[in-house]
């Protein structure tokens, strides 16, 4: 009813341009919409079942917690089923719930609270750029307009051959090797415009270089060689006190 | 009541007391021993983290070479009475960004046993922008995390660790699993671990990208597999914790160094850095330096030593920096006159109204937006939020939203006050930290950039008139 009214009354200044116009505050949406609409491909009649090798896994996961805890596996069976079916869909969501013998409801506030798992579809190589501060004084907003090029998407979308898609994430935890780009679970680090671009034609083409730093540090030592750490780890029982 | 006569009387044998005391000699001042002045320059000997970078063997093979699980029976046999006392006497203090002393901390798990299970939960959910810490510990070091895991838990009388690593850490959180596997299979942990006697499971929980997991109450709503938003205190963890158990949350760094500290002494430990803020400690420096990286450093080491030391410096030279964020995205942002003599220690920082945090240092130079930057992270918390409490929910929002017409000086001047009291009434009002975190960094703009948010503003409303 409030809905129609607003329709209504929105209608108005179109004719009668004297009415004042309703101001609202910008919606503040996330960035992705937590209501579920049912779709083809993601409604409760598809068929999700775990294979039975995940079974296994989800018995050695469900072991883990306490047997009147079994919930505690919601997130893990979650990430299970996601990275069986390649996205987290409302049958799966339904599949973890009667596993772990909850209501369905407290699978889906799960799955909608944690950005990790995909409520829609994504494409073979997910994207995760970071543009927290530490990557961004270091460039990464210069990735993203390069990523968006090449690629020809903006954030938030897939490109058509289903390959890539791409979103911002916040802090990667990775600042000393900004900026980070993760590629499904693989972190590639210390991009430029042409490494970025490097890293994308290897996965165009199917083989992806090594994950890791790509200015050809190790991990995160100095670049300019190392300032600790340089002599040989002591062994046991080094400075070891006398009363043990 | 003195009379007056024996207060003469006591004022004259003061007096006879200074004159005798003069013609003393002052021999015995030397017994103080020398106040420390000077921090930094740690040896590689004293480093306990010496596999970060990921040159040796990570694995069981590598770790016992570098002498972890060295005598661990014996310390655990030891008791938890004499663990606790050793990491009190340690001075460590918690490597999360609170810096709780940890010693005491892990001591208030010890009440009579009603029965119930205890944890030690490990906060390995490190999502705070600037801080790459735990990570490299986790893929160099897991041997160093696990046996940490069984000493703290036998200083608490745990059952088990649950291990909570953000879900992005997928290969770290892989090469955990593979040295707790190994450490089970050497019967280092599990039933009879290392043969003392003393039961002991580490299991590893993975996150899914939430921020507000890193906070200890949410983090136990997230293992328990539900969102994770923060739970009111009281009760403590230590009271009902995790599975309604009593339960200690501690930071990868603060478990990991445990094991290394009680092989070498409390004191050992406490020989580093000044009184109260004592040992080593990762330090991870991103930004505008030649050459970014994370390093184990000596407590208290000045700011600027540890930047030119490491890093190579600041990019452009010293003279190009604008300002420092010293531990952390959620501590107030330093201008450079500070920079200059400041010590990386929790009470220094503090005194110039920042924090250590978990020490990760963003360096800002003179060719960064300052505004743009704290106002990314203003978004960062607003998009963190668990949306629980009203001040923190709208508030980010409105921090947001400001803090991006700040940007382009598309605001009043007196609107620089308005936002100083909208984080004022966020901080503090919420249940976890989540709300200080977001207000401080957009106090500490305010407190030392404020000119250069003015002149913004004046510049855009000239630029607007001029169009006009």
């Amino acid at each position: 009813m409030f809905a129609r009214s607003l329709v209504q009354r929105a209608a108005i200044p179109t004719t009668r341009s004297a009415v004042r116009t309703i101001s609202t505050s910008r919606v503040a949406l996330s960035d992705k919409l937590f209501v579920h609409r049912d779709t083809s491909d993601n409604n409760a009649n598809v068929k999700f079942e775990f294979t039975p090798e995940n079974m296994e896994r989800a018995k050695e996961i469900m072991a883990k917690y306490p047997p009147q805890y079994k919930k505690g596996a919601i997130m893990p069976l979650l990430d299970l089923g996601q990275r069986q079916l390649g996205w987290t869909s409302l049958p799966v969501m339904n599949a973890v719930a009667k596993m772990v013998e909850v209501p369905p409801m407290r699978v889906y506030e799960v799955a909608t609270f944690y950005t990790m798992y995909n409520r829609e579809p994504v494409g073979k190589y997910f994207l995760q750029l970071c543009t927290t501060t530490p990557c961004q004084l270091c460039g990464s907003t210069e990735i993203l307009k390069t990523i968006e090029k090449d690629l020809g998407i903006k954030v938030g979308e897939t490109t058509k051959d289903g390959k890539f898609t791409l979103v911002e994430v916040e802090c990667a935890g990775a600042c000393v090797n900004a900026p980070v780009l993760a590629v499904n679970d693989d972190y590639y680090e210390d991009l430029t415009s042409e490494t970025t671009i490097k890293v994308l034609e290897s996965l165009k083409a199917g083989k992806p270089i090594k994950a890791g730093p790509q200015s050809g540090r190790h991990t995160c030592e100095p670049k300019g060689g190392l300032t600790s750490l340089t002599s040989e780890p002591t062994g046991p029982g080094f400075m070891l006190r006398p009363d043990l | 009541m003195l009379s007056s006569k024996a207060f003469l009387a006591s004022t004259r044998q003061t007096r006879n007391i200074i004159v005798k005391t003069a013609v003393r000699s002052f021999a015995s001042e030397a017994a103080v021993p020398p106040v420390r002045t000077s921090f930094g320059n740690l040896k590689d000997e004293d480093r306990i983290f010496t596999n970060i970078y990921g040159f040796h063997d990570y694995k069981l093979k590598g770790a016992l070479k570098r002498g972890d699980w060295h005598k661990t029976k014996e310390i655990i046999l030891k008791g938890h009475d004499w663990i606790l006392n050793e990491m009190k006497e340690s001075g460590l203090r918690g490597r999360g960004g609170a810096g709780f002393p940890s010693g005491l901390k892990w001591s208030f798990m010890n009440k009579p046993s009603d029965g119930r299970p205890r944890y030690l939960v490990v906060n390995a959910d490190e999502g705070e922008p600037g801080t790459c810490k735990d990570r490299e510990i986790m893929r160099g070091d897991p041997h160093k995390l696990v046996e940490g895991c069984l000493v703290a838990g036998r200083a608490m009388n745990a059952n088990a660790a649950y291990i909570y690593i953000r879900g992005e850490f997928y290969n770290e959180a892989s090469n955990l699993q593979v040295a707790i596997d190994e450490a089970y299979k050497a019967g280092l942990i599990g039933k009879n671990a290392c043969g003392s006697g003393y039961d002991f499971d580490v299991y590893i929980h993975r996150g899914a990208g939430a921020y507000i997991c890193g906070e200890e109450t949410a983090l136990i709503e997230s293992i328990e597999g539900k969102a994770g938003k923060p739970r009111l205190k009281p009760p403590f963890p230590a009271d009902v914790g995790l599975f309604g158990c009593p339960t200690t949350v501690a930071n990868v760094e603060t478990v990991a160094v445990a094991p290394t500290i009680l092989r070498r002494g409390g004191k050992w430990f406490a020989g580093f850095g000044r009184p109260r803020n004592a040992g080593t400690k990762l330090f991870c420096i991103s930004g505008h330096v030649n050459n970014p990286c994370t390093v184990e450093e000596e407590m208290s080491i000045p700011l600027k030593e540890l930047i030119e030391k490491h890093c190579g410096g600041v990019k452009g030279g010293w003279d190009n920096l604008l300002g420092i964020i010293p531990g952390g995205s959620s501590v107030p942002v330093l201008p450079r006159n500070i920079c200059d003599d400041v010590l990386m220690d929790f009470d220094a920082l503090r005194d110039v109204q920042s924090g250590l945090g978990t020490a990760a240092v963003i360096v800002m130079d003179k060719s960064t937006d300052i505004v743009s930057a704290i106002s990314r992270l203003s978004a960062f918390y607003k998009h963190e939020s668990c949306g629980q409490c009203t001040p923190c929910r709208e508030g980010t929002s409105w921090l947001a939203n400001m803090m991006a017409r700040f940007e382009n000086g598309q605001a009043r001047p007196r609107e620089i006050d308005m936002i100083e009291e909208l984080s004022r009434e966020i901080e503090g009002h919420t249940i976890c930290a989540l709300g200080d975190a977001a207000a401080w960094p957009v106090q500490g703009l305010i407190r030392h950039f404020r000119p250069e948010l003015e002149a913004r503003m004046a510049k855009f409303r000239q630029d607007a008139q001029i169009q006009v």
